[in-house]
């Protein structure tokens, strides 16, 4: 077993000729909360997205170098295997507005057209939505649309969706932008929580947040890993001029 | 202080002449509408009985008669040029969302729009090239081609159109689940865009079923009750045109009945769409 789950080496990525991510190695560590930051632009999404191969459906978008888990390069792997190992939680909570509650938890097996018994469904919805801290709030109405859940449940069902399908790392980007200010606290102690199983890999420009959340922090400037280590290392006493002055709030 | 008085009394009395005018143009405009609901209803619903919708029409000067064969032709001609224009602007209209910036879209959207204009009589007559002339005969079938190809445009345009209301993290979501492409769209954004999908085809249904110009020298007509589509076929648009210019007084009426049975048939689907649009609308 290699001493870490995912590792890039010389990570770049493209839109066209515009190199967006440039030259990224990094390696993270398992059942962890990891911080991605940097001000807006830094290209912290397009990294993000290159980890599960959503990069890639733009276009004109490519990648160089290389993505390794379990030591076997993400891109040699067909890209729905990895998207299943690797979820993805968005900035907007978008679930399946045609979907029930309870469907919407096993979309992953239902649109792949995997047949599962109705007690392992089960199971596996519960507890997904046990683990996305949202069972209680939505177990009298499972079989309804989720069109009258509130932002922060919306995306506590999205990451209900993202579990069912037993990943090994979640990815979030900005997951908490969209939502209000007790929603926020309740997914950065589902963060917490998940990482006991997971390993979390976060989007943030809250800084604040990033500090909260995480036990490693990756700092991105115009495209560049600027800085990457303990969180409170990155905090209190961060290695390059570039990091301290934007947590010092020179610029964002 | 008397003319600022004057004043507001003028733009009272002005707004009011505004609100009079749009509320008259308002009305003007439903005044065609219910005035032929009104004049079809009142000559034709004499004619309707259980007789008239079982019967064929009987030869000159014999009483009665129905327009059986009329109604059972429209159903099977229109029906088999759903069938026909269904997967093919179903399909395009998926494409010319998925890739409406490649060439091929730019192109297929330009013919679309082209394809929406032209006069259904040069439809007709290309489907009497294509199809009558190909197999020597004038069909029921040959009449579905001509309808399919003026539903085309209808059905392409309103699946591009619904599928462009569906948000982007839709697919986006979906994909990151591991979904293959094609499941996502089948599985996922199809089902999502139904009612808009569904209400296009009826708008299409209900905008061909009285096309007569297509069906004049493609279906052709028929005395007797045909349901063989590879025969010439009677349907309501054409049976109207061919009786409402006879000499006969029964003819008139039995045009005057059929009209009235096109335009239940063509309400009834305005509606369908209407009630399917509210039920099965999904809100995001």
């Amino acid at each position: 077993m290699a001493d870490y789950l995912l590792k890039t080496e010389n990570l770049s990525a493209y839109f066209g000729d515009k190199e967006t991510v440039k030259n990224v190695n990094v390696s993270f560590q398992r059942n962890q909360v990891i911080a991605i930051m940097g001000p807006s632009g830094c290209g912290k999404t397009t990294f993000l997205r290159c980890l599960n191969r959503m990069h890639e459906l733009t276009p004109i978008a490519t990648t160089t170098g290389k993505i390794l888990m379990h030591d076997q390069d993400i891109n040699s792997l067909p890209p729905i295997l990895v998207r299943s190992k690797i979820g993805m939680v968005f900035q907007q909570p978008n679930p399946f507005p045609s979907m029930s509650i309870y469907d919407n938890v096993i979309a992953g097996y239902k649109l792949n057209g995997v047949k599962l018994s109705k007690e392992d469904k089960d199971t596996i919805v519960h507890e997904s939505l046990k683990k996305a801290a949202l069972f209680e709030e939505v177990k009298d109405k499972l079989n309804e649309k989720g069109g009258f859940l509130s932002g922060g449940q919306q995306q506590r069902l999205c990451i209900a969706r993202a579990i069912a399908l037993k990943p090994e790392i979640i990815l979030m980007d900005e997951p908490t932008s969209a939502l209000d200010p007790k929603s926020t606290i309740q997914i950065e102690e589902l963060m917490q929580n998940l990482k006991q199983n997971y390993t979390v890999i976060v989007v943030t420009h809250n800084m604040q947040q990033a500090k909260r959340v995480s036990d490693t922090s990756a700092f991105f400037f115009l495209g560049e890993l600027v800085e990457y280590g303990k969180t409170q290392e990155v905090f209190e006493n961060p290695k390059d001029k570039r990091t301290e002055s934007y947590i010092e709030g020179v610029f964002s | 202080m008397k003319t600022i008085n004057q004043n507001i009394r003028q733009r009272i009395i002005k707004n009011n002449i505004a609100k009079g005018l749009v509320f008259l143009f308002a009305l003007l405009c439903i005044v065609p509408l219910i005035s032929i609901l009104f004049y079809i209803t009142k000559q034709g619903i004499t004619s309707i009985n259980w007789d008239f919708i079982v019967n064929i029409p009987k030869p000159v000067g014999e009483k009665g008669g129905g327009i059986a064969n009329a109604i059972v032709g429209s159903l099977i001609i229109v029906g088999i040029a759903t069938l026909m224009a269904i997967p093919f602007g179903v399909i395009g209209g998926i494409y010319l969302h998925e890739h409406s910036h490649s060439k091929l879209a730019i192109w297929s959207r330009f013919a679309t729009d082209i394809l929406m204009g032209i006069p259904s009589i040069v439809i007709g007559i290309i489907a009497y090239l294509w199809v009558v002339m190909t197999f020597g005969g004038f069909s029921a079938f040959s009449g579905s081609v001509a309808l399919a190809i003026m539903m085309l445009p209808i059905i392409v345009k309103s699946t591009e159109e619904t599928l462009k209301l569906l948000p982007k993290q839709l697919k986006e979501s979906s994909l990151a689940l591991g979904v293959p492409y094609h499941k996502t769209i089948i599985r996922l954004i199809l089902p999502s865009a139904i009612s808009g999908i569904v209400s296009g085809i009826l708008l299409a249904v209900a905008r061909v079923a009285g096309e007569t110009a297509p069906l004049l020298f493609t279906a052709f007509g028929n005395s007797y009750l045909s349901t063989s589509p590879g025969e010439p076929m009677q349907n309501l648009p054409l049976l109207i045109f061919n009786y409402a210019t006879s000499p006969y007084k029964d003819w008139h009426n039995l045009a005057w009945g059929a009209s009235f049975i096109l335009l239940v048939w063509i309400l009834l689907m305005n509606l369908t769409t209407k009630l399917i649009i509210r039920k099965w609308q999904i809100t995001y």
